[in-house]
């Protein structure tokens, strides 16, 4: 068993391609959950539709990926009004319903074959962000250091996107520091004295479940280019579930949260992965007990357990601050 | 508890009973002189001009509903044409339209490829395309639409069974509980379990599975939930820990029965029974009398038993209740029970009409979560209303004169799910309070 490996390959994970893309994500949940106590679980689909936008407009508008930016947060704004409009004047478990259905439903319909013209069906798209790469100043070649090495390209992208997650925690530092921001808190605490001040508690509701939403087509965007392809069954609801484990790890109501939760959470998911695999090999585990795909199962298993375990023994995860936690509120 | 056990008594005995009938019906059917070719899953067709001439030499193509071929066909001088499927499922045809004659066109070119399901194994699935003006479908629309409510509302019935659970622990612990469906499928796969490995034939091994989904129920409450009021977890919480058991046990699920669907050894595949211009398999209609029947006694058991009054006392108000005498932890607990009772029933009966996978249940779940939401958060019978609604919703927007393509049929259950909740927030039956 190369524990060298095992350990070389959990670094790489806390900050590739996944880590970041679910930094994003995370943010938009925090922002959603840990600020206001919006419990959206549905955030696969803010991520789906940047994604999908990405791709859309490259390969059936016939425009610049470029363009695909601010497509896609339009879009998630679009989102995110049809799904806060109905669900933010009611009590916190309708949005968790109806974001989680919204999600899969996007899923459902990009797959959906009668729309392979538009959004390729259930094999999805590829090869729209070659715009990102042409302007790509690495030469060809590796680049970092030890273990952190990577080849231009993936090198690029990992630039551009922990650069936009500083910016992105950057903003969201100064807007809950921020006047917004303490109304957010405000209502997070109590709906209702935030509304006896006078603010209109639906209105900053939605502020939020739009920025949040927004940082979520941020993480489909860093997917779908990093990758370069969108295929539906990659934004399965797990996604959203695997965003929060990382956010609770963290500690929610924290900017650093997402970045440390998501970061911990890569190490570990791919960690387990390569150390199960490498088991494997080492014949540890028989083959009557476990096959190569039923490793990834075994992962999720483990995600679902620290999402059973950690509300109940440590909500505030590792930065949170027990008092600021909406896990065990109404 | 005596009770309790009494109604599950008799609970399982109406399955049994009915699924007798069934049975019976099923050995009729075989031994009839009629050759029914069991292996035949098949979409035929007739292509004819708009004079009802035949065409030759028509080409079409099916492909399953992710776009993998399974075979092409020429339609011959009569205009027939023929493909054979490997089994129930999404598919789609495609006519070539470069080999129609000259001057003959698709009267509707949308409808080129065209999409179908198949369900029913000996009577091949009839596709038409109809050509120029006046060419006409192969059944009439109303009919369709007649067997797409027939079917919706078996299916709306199954999700309701499933649901009232999901409701009741919604009403008295507040708990949205997003493993449920996780309970459904467990159902379906003792049941799969007890039938094709011990064995036992389905009915026997449903009731077995009710009777472990039931002691699930209440072990979940016993060794999980309560614990967790008991240290006052608050609700988000409580739902975040339900999101995780579900997660873990859909998994485990996979990792032991492996991603693909099975059939019950009973039952798998039986011809239409023609009631009228209704077509329906004995087991759909089997399907929908054990509803029928269990969602009476169900209802009876709330309104008239101590136990149901108490179950509805706790949902209203707990305070109130456990002022007045009710042990509110005992009720919940009940609650519990019986929800994983039905939720394996609706499990088996939602394999039985279309096998079960290790994910059948979390399908359904978003589906019982619109017609709770749709019937009433908390209420039980708000929970079957609003799931029949959604059932009908979900086939008949398929059919005429909606004709969505099949993949798209949940969106009309959540488009109506966003409206109701914009126009009604309560649902149909549930009380203004509760919203928050």
């Amino acid at each position: 068993m190369d524990v060298g490996s095992i350990i070389e390959n959990s670094l790489r994970a806390a900050v590739g391609l996944e880590a970041v893309a679910f930094v994003l994500a995370a943010i938009g949940l925090n922002l959603h959950f840990g600020y206001t106590g919006l419990l959206n679980f549905g955030q696969v689909g803010f991520m789906s539709v940047g994604a999908y936008s990405i791709a859309i407009t490259v390969n059936e508008l016939d425009l610049s990926m470029w363009a695909g930016i601010p497509i896609g947060i339009l879009a998630a704004t679009v989102f995110a009004l049809l799904l806060g409009i109905p669900t933010l004047r009611l009590r916190a478990d309708y949005l968790a319903i109806v974001t989680i259905a919204a999600g899969e439903i996007f899923r459902l319909v990009v797959r959906a074959a009668s729309l392979r013209d538009l959004t390729g069906g259930s094999s999805g798209m590829t090869q729209f962000a070659r715009d990102f790469y042409a302007i790509n100043p690495f030469g060809d070649g590796t680049y970092g250091f030890g273990v952190f090495r990577w080849d231009e390209r993936r090198f690029w992208l990992l630039i551009v996107c922990w650069t936009l997650v500083a910016v992105v925690s950057g903003l969201v530092i100064l807007l809950i520091r921020s006047p917004w921001g303490r109304v957010l808190k405000s209502i997070r605490e109590d709906e209702d004295a935030a509304r006896s001040l006078g603010k209109n508690v639906y209105w900053f509701k939605m502020q939020s479940l739009i920025l949040g939403g927004i940082c979520g087509a941020f993480a489909g965007f860093a997917l779908a280019i990093g990758t370069q392809s969108v295929q539906p069954d990659t934004y399965s609801t797990a996604i959203t579930f695997y965003a929060l484990t990382a956010l609770i790890i963290g500690g929610m109501a924290k900017s650093i949260g997402p970045i440390v939760g998501s970061m911990l959470f890569w190490l570990l998911f791919a960690g387990v992965d390569v150390l199960l695999r490498e088991m494997q090999s080492a014949d540890y585990i028989p083959e009557w007990l476990m096959d190569g795909t039923q490793v990834g199962q075994v992962r999720v298993m483990l995600v679902g357990l620290a999402l059973m375990l950690l509300p109940i023994f440590r909500p505030q995860g590792l930065f949170g601050d027990k008092r600021e936690i909406q896990l065990d509120a109404r | 508890m005596r009770r309790l056990v009494l109604v599950l008594v008799v609970l399982c005995a109406s399955l049994g009973a009915l699924s007798g009938v069934a049975t019976a019906q099923d050995a009729e059917e075989t031994e009839g002189d009629e050759t029914v070719e069991v292996s035949e899953w098949s979409v035929i067709g007739t292509m004819k001009d708009p004079e009802g001439e035949p065409i030759e030499g028509a080409e079409f193509t099916v492909s399953s509903a992710d776009g993998e071929e399974i075979g092409t066909a020429t339609s011959d001088e009569e205009g027939n044409w023929g493909v054979e499927l490997p089994g129930p499922g999404d598919y789609r045809a495609e006519l070539d339209t470069d080999t129609l004659p000259e001057g003959v066109a698709l009267r509707n070119e949308d409808n080129n490829p065209l999409e179908f399901t198949v369900r029913t194994l000996g009577r091949p699935r009839v596709v038409l395309f109809a050509t120029g003006e006046g060419a006409s479908r192969g059944v009439p629309a109303w009919e369709e639409l007649l067997n797409n409510v027939v079917s919706g509302l078996k299916f709306g019935l199954v999700i309701a069974m499933a649901a009232i659970g999901l409701s009741l622990i919604f009403g008295t612990t507040g708990l949205t509980n997003f493993a449920h469906g996780e309970m459904v499928t467990w159902g379906a796969l003792v049941a799969y379990f007890f039938n094709v490995h011990a064995g036992l034939h389905l009915i026997p091994a449903a009731v077995l599975a009710i009777g472990v989904g039931a002691v699930t129920g209440g072990l979940q409450d016993r060794l999980l939930w309560r614990p967790l009021r008991r240290r006052r977890t608050g609700l988000i919480a409580m739902m975040v820990v339900s999101i995780g058991l579900g997660l873990l046990v859909r998994n485990i699920f996979l990792f032991v029965f492996l991603g693909r669907t099975r059939a019950y050894a009973d039952y798998a595949v039986q011809r239409d029974w023609e009631i009228g211009p209704i077509g329906i398999t004995p087991k759909d209609l089997a399907s929908i009398v054990i509803c029928v029947v269990v969602l009476l006694l169900v209802g009876l058991g709330l309104q008239r038993t101590r136990l149901g009054t108490a179950m509805r006392a706790v949902a209203d108000n707990p305070d109130l209740a456990a002022s007045s005498g009710i042990d509110v932890q005992r009720v919940i607990l009940y609650v519990w029970v019986f929800g994983g009772g039905l939720a394996a029933l609706g499990g088996v009966l939602q394999a039985m009409g279309e096998q079960t996978s290790f994910q059948q249940g979390f399908l359904l779940l978003l589906l019982m979560f619109a017609g709770v939401t749709l019937g009433g958060l908390g209420t039980a019978y708000g929970a079957l209303v609003g799931s029949v609604i959604v059932g009908l919703l979900v086939e008949v927007s398929t059919g005429p004169p909606f004709d969505l393509p099949s993949e798209m049929k949940y969106l009309g259950a959540l488009f109506v799910l966003i409206i109701i909740l914009v126009v009604r927030p309560q649902g149909i039956l549930g009380s203004k309070e509760r919203i928050g």
